[in-house]
């Protein structure tokens, strides 16, 4: 853990890119079939594999 | 951000979470099966079956009508829908006294004019959304499920500004795995929280856009459609209708290269008095949530209207897919399904935290 304060980007920066790809995926998956289909599910998986990232990052 | 202003967004998200919390439980642990409701269908109802004729020559739409009526004497009929991959019209019907949303389902061998088992619509899965969206309560039950949706949204918005002071000084993931319970519970809330935001908002959302289906397809009825509906005084009678299979061609020439979807008989939530109201949707990905009936004037046969849907009918129609999550094929749904169960640990996380700090300061 840090003392010092983070900036805002530091503090939302990751929670801000997996909101975007969620939004890009539900919406993708919504406009094409096919690619978009599977593509649109694993940018929503993205908020999932940032947790396990986030944990696995912060271990020990 | 100051103290004060950080203990009023806490006072927001304490309380909007507080009000809302167990029915959005109710909400999520319904709505995990219903995402899956397909698949769940597919199983409960798995019976082999074939048409009686497949290569033979097909009741037409009012055969199909007077076969189904007759099964359910007294009734009158809502809806009539077609299954896409067997040769079957699924007839819902109604008794004219019933109570709001209580209907009989009969899904027809248009081969034969026999019953044909149902593929959608086990009890189960019924009594699950029946919960999910009024809770048995009809309006009144649906709307307070939304007003618990903007609570959701609110709740959403206040812990997210919350997130930013708070992880001044942790990095992103951190769970402070030494500590006591609740530090531990309060950081894996905030970290599952945060990271689904923009699925819960979506989600939420367009619930609480469903939520609003009832007033806003009488607000369309009651503008848009205002003419066609005063066109006569009384609604005609069944025995006076002109005929369905013939309005249904008539339609599909008002909308060619669409794909028909279903008929709304006069006096249901989906048309006037005295149309029937004939659904096409298109063949894109997107216009496939998008409907657009053609009303028949039910005495003479005759196109009445194609009503383009304004704006707000076509929202709620793209909420439909983007609450249910079942736009995307299996992949789309597991994760859906996935993202719900972390929107429960949240949930489930938030309500211990207030119990706990509650009993620390008792």
């Amino acid at each position: 853990m840090t003392r010092r304060n983070r900036s805002l980007w530091t503090i939302l920066g990751a929670p801000m890119i997996v909101g975007v790809f969620s939004l890009v995926g539900l919406v993708g998956a919504l406009l094409e079939d096919g690619l978009w289909d599977l593509l649109g599910a694993a940018l929503l998986a993205t908020t999932l594999v940032t947790v396990l990232w986030g944990r696995w990052a912060r271990r020990g | 951000m100051q103290t004060r202003t950080i203990r009023a967004w806490s006072w927001v998200h304490r309380w909007s979470s507080l009000v809302s919390t167990a029915f959005l439980l109710m909400l999520c642990i319904t709505g995990l099966p219903l995402v899956f409701t397909h698949e769940l269908n597919e199983v409960l109802l798995d019976e082999p079956w074939a048409p009686a004729h497949a290569e033979g020559r097909r009741l037409d739409l009012d055969q199909v009508l007077q076969t189904a009526l007759a099964r359910q004497p007294g009734e009158v009929p809502a809806f009539m829908s077609f299954d896409e991959d067997r040769p079957v019209v699924n007839v819902t019907s109604r008794a004219p006294d019933a109570p709001a949303g209580q209907f009989s389902f009969q899904p027809i061998d248009q081969t034969s004019g026999d019953p044909a088992p149902p593929v959608a619509g086990h009890p189960a899965m019924e009594f699950l959304l029946q919960l999910h969206t009024d809770m048995f309560l009809g309006l009144p039950g649906m709307l307070f499920l939304g007003a618990m949706g903007l609570m959701l949204i609110v709740a959403v918005v206040s812990g997210v500004v919350l997130y930013a002071p708070f992880m001044r000084r942790l990095p992103f993931g951190t769970v402070r795995t030494g500590k006591a319970a609740r530090t531990r519970w309060l950081d894996w809330h905030n970290l599952l929280g945060v990271v689904t935001v923009a699925w819960v908002l979506v989600v939420g959302g367009t619930g609480v856009v469903n939520t609003l289906a009832t007033p806003i397809l009488a607000y369309w009825k009651d503008t848009a459609l205002a003419d066609l509906a005063a066109a006569h005084d009384a609604p005609a009678a069944v025995g006076e209708w002109a005929s369905l299979e013939r309005a249904v061609e008539r339609a599909r020439v008002a909308l060619p290269g669409r794909t028909l979807q279903f008929v709304a008989f006069p006096g249901t939530d989906y048309s006037t008095d005295h149309h029937f109201a004939v659904f096409f949707h298109g063949d894109t990905p997107l216009t496939t949530h998008l409907t657009t009936p053609a009303l028949i004037d039910v005495r003479t046969g005759e196109l009445a209207a194609v009503a383009e849907t304004p704006w707000y009918v076509k929202a709620l129609s793209l909420s439909q897919p983007l609450h249910f999550g079942d736009y995307g094929g299996l992949p789309l749904k597991i994760v859906w399904g996935l993202l719900d169960l972390v929107t429960i640990i949240v949930l489930g996380s938030g309500l211990y935290l207030w119990l706990a700090k509650a009993r620390r300061t008792a």
